[in-house]
């Protein structure tokens, strides 16, 4: 059964400093010295896990908004079964998962996509249904096909609700892949645990949990920097 | 030379109804009944009505954005029941009341839209836009500019041209003007005028303003509630003998001062200017009849002297003559 790693004291690489012995609040030379061979792993697995989550959560949660566009009756549905994925609380839905798909990765990512889906499945929905009735009138009008009117039109003027629904999934993801320790052990919660168990070493809890925010106000700023990039057209008033 | 003609660059097609019927599932009434019309290759043809008579609905048979249920409607003598819909849609320019430029594509990106998905090279699709920016009287800079960076006039302007894009043989239109103050809708009237004249196509129109309809139609079809054509004339014919009560309310108890605005001093046959009265008041050829009218009625004026574009004095007019050209049929 899957239960908290075994407990590990806190790691002495030769002379520990006093500062690590103490357990002070935060030890710098720890940081350096574990930057390479535990917190940059961690840090990338961390990315690894997120971007998985979000870009297979998306493939589907855009998929079912596409189908949803057109028939209405696909949306209560989805929305319901991607509500319930979200309310579950996280450790429930890993523990539910194991069964099926053990103490691996393919369990995390299967939970952490199912985080993702309400929030992308109803931003993509609200801005493909943000599109103005005329303008599609006018594309179908001027002889654009279904799929041309989708791809040229209905997506590009979607583009800032998908964004958002981006923003929130992908931090939301970074903030819940660290519970994914508790099941595999990779990313940024597996330091987080380790620290937890080694008597609450404060140096290790705290540069792992800074870099997880880190990493979410990060992504968070690039995603809004490629949401300027790809609406130029949402930003520029009459002037 | 003459082959690119044919393959018609800038041509226009007849646009026929024949017998056609439209019925809405789960409604009682037609909303298109039993049409039958023939739109001449080049002619703007105005369809007019009440709410709810089937103006809409008759405009979007044409290009397939509504199916019809009998008849037929042929295009160049082609049905277009034979032709893909979308191929169809692309030879036909399109313009509605609420514009429905794209939000997230330039005025030329735009106006660009059907030239490229027909493939035409990318110097032809730039030469068209500039051509088309300027002939609408918007800046070239305006062709970089998105559609909220625009006021609603400008916006209806690139709507138009928008439509005219590729060159199509035939546009359909449907209250373009409708959500525009008096003066701008004026201007554009004015503009889409001069445009027809450079670009002659085949234009079906749709408005409830009997005045835009007089103004703009070689033709006025006037259909009532249930989709019935009650009329179907030149606007002329159509003020000075309706068919009926119903399109003699429509067209107003003002009809025969409508039927005088349609008319210049220069088309009619004006007196001799002999003994002119020294104090009458002047205005030139280019005066509608109407408009002389009531020159001659603010100034309590028996007489007007109509001079030419060099001030000579090319005849006179009368209140006589004028009640005589109403009586005119
Ligand atoms: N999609 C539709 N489904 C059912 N009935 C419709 C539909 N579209 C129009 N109708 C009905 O068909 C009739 C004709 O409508 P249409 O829109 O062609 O009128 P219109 O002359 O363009 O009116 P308006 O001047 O108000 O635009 C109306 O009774 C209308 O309610
Ligand atoms: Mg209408």
């Amino acid at each position: 059964m899957s239960g908290p790693p075994p407990p590990v004291v806190i790691p002495n690489f030769g002379g520990a400093s006093k500062c690590v012995t103490n357990n002070d609040l935060f030890c710098a030379d720890w940081v350096q010295h574990n930057w390479g061979s535990t917190l940059q792993p961690a840090l990338l697995e961390h990315l690894r896990l997120t971007l998985i989550a979000v870009a297979i959560g998306f493939v589907i949660a855009f998929a079912a908004a596409v189908v949803a566009r057109r028939l209405r009756f696909v949306e209560h549905p989805f929305t319901l079964v991607g509500a319930l994925l979200y309310t579950i609380p996280s450790i429930a839905l890993f523990q539910l998962l194991v069964p099926f798909t053990g103490l691996t990765e393919t369990t995390v990512e299967i939970a952490l996509i199912g985080y993702t889906l309400l929030i992308l499945f109803r931003n993509t929905l609200a801005g493909f249904q943000a599109v103005p009735e005329d303008v599609l009138e006018a594309a179908r009008g001027m002889g654009l096909r279904g799929r041309e009117i989708l791809w040229r039109i209905e997506v590009p003027l979607a583009l800032p609700a998908i964004m958002a629904g981006l923003r929130i999934a992908t931090v939301t993801v970074i903030s819940l892949a660290t519970v994914a320790a508790f099941i595999d052990d990779e990313g940024l919660g597996s330091p987080i645990f380790r620290a937890i168990q080694s008597n609450v070493f404060k140096t290790e809890l705290f540069a792992a949990g800074g870099l997880a925010v880190a990493l979410a106000l990060f992504a968070d700023a690039f995603l809004v920097l490629v949401q300027r990039l790809v609406t130029p057209w949402a930003r520029r008033e009459r002037t | 030379m003459a082959d690119r003609k044919a393959a018609g660059a800038g041509a226009a097609a007849e646009i026929v109804f024949s017998h056609v019927t439209k019925h809405y599932p789960g409604r009682r009434a037609a909303a298109v009944k039993d049409l039958s019309l023939v739109v001449p290759a080049g002619e703007i043809c105005v369809l007019v009505g009440p709410s709810g008579a089937g103006k809409t609905t008759a405009m979007k048979l044409v290009n397939r954005l509504i199916d019809f249920d009998e008849g037929d409607i042929t295009i160049d003598g082609r049905s277009i029941r034979e032709l893909d819909a979308v191929e169809l849609r692309r030879g036909i320019g399109y313009v509605i009341q609420q514009i429905g430029l794209f939000p997230h594509m330039t005025v030329g990106d735009n106006i660009a839209v059907v030239p490229r998905l027909l493939g035409w090279p990318k110097q032809r699709i730039r030469e068209r836009v500039a051509e088309l920016v300027e002939l609408v009287g918007l800046e070239a800079g305006d062709r970089d500019r998105y559609p909220s960076q625009l006021s609603g006039g400008q916006r209806q302007r690139v709507g138009l041209v928008r439509a005219l894009a590729a060159e199509p043989k035939v546009m359909l239109m449907d209250e373009p003007f409708g959500a525009l103050d008096p003066i701008t809708r004026d201007r554009l009237q004015n503009e889409f005028l001069r445009l027809h004249e450079v670009e002659r196509k085949t234009v079906i129109f749709v408005t409830h303003d009997i005045d835009e309809a007089i103004k703009l139609g070689d033709r006025i079809a006037i259909l009532r509630e249930g989709g019935v054509l009650a009329q179907y004339d030149a606007p002329d014919a159509i003020l000075a003998s309706p068919a009926d009560d119903f399109v003699a309310r429509f067209v107003g108890a003002d009809r025969g001062l409508k039927r005088l605005a349609l008319r210049r001093l220069s088309e009619i046959e004006l007196d001799s200017p002999n003994g002119i009265p020294p104090d009458a008041p002047r205005t030139s050829l280019q005066t509608t009849i109407r408009d002389a009218l009531s020159l001659m009625l603010t100034e309590g004026a028996e007489n007007l002297v109509v001079v030419d574009d060099s001030g000579e004095v090319a005849g006179l007019l009368s209140v006589g003559r004028v009640s005589r050209l109403l009586a005119e049929p």
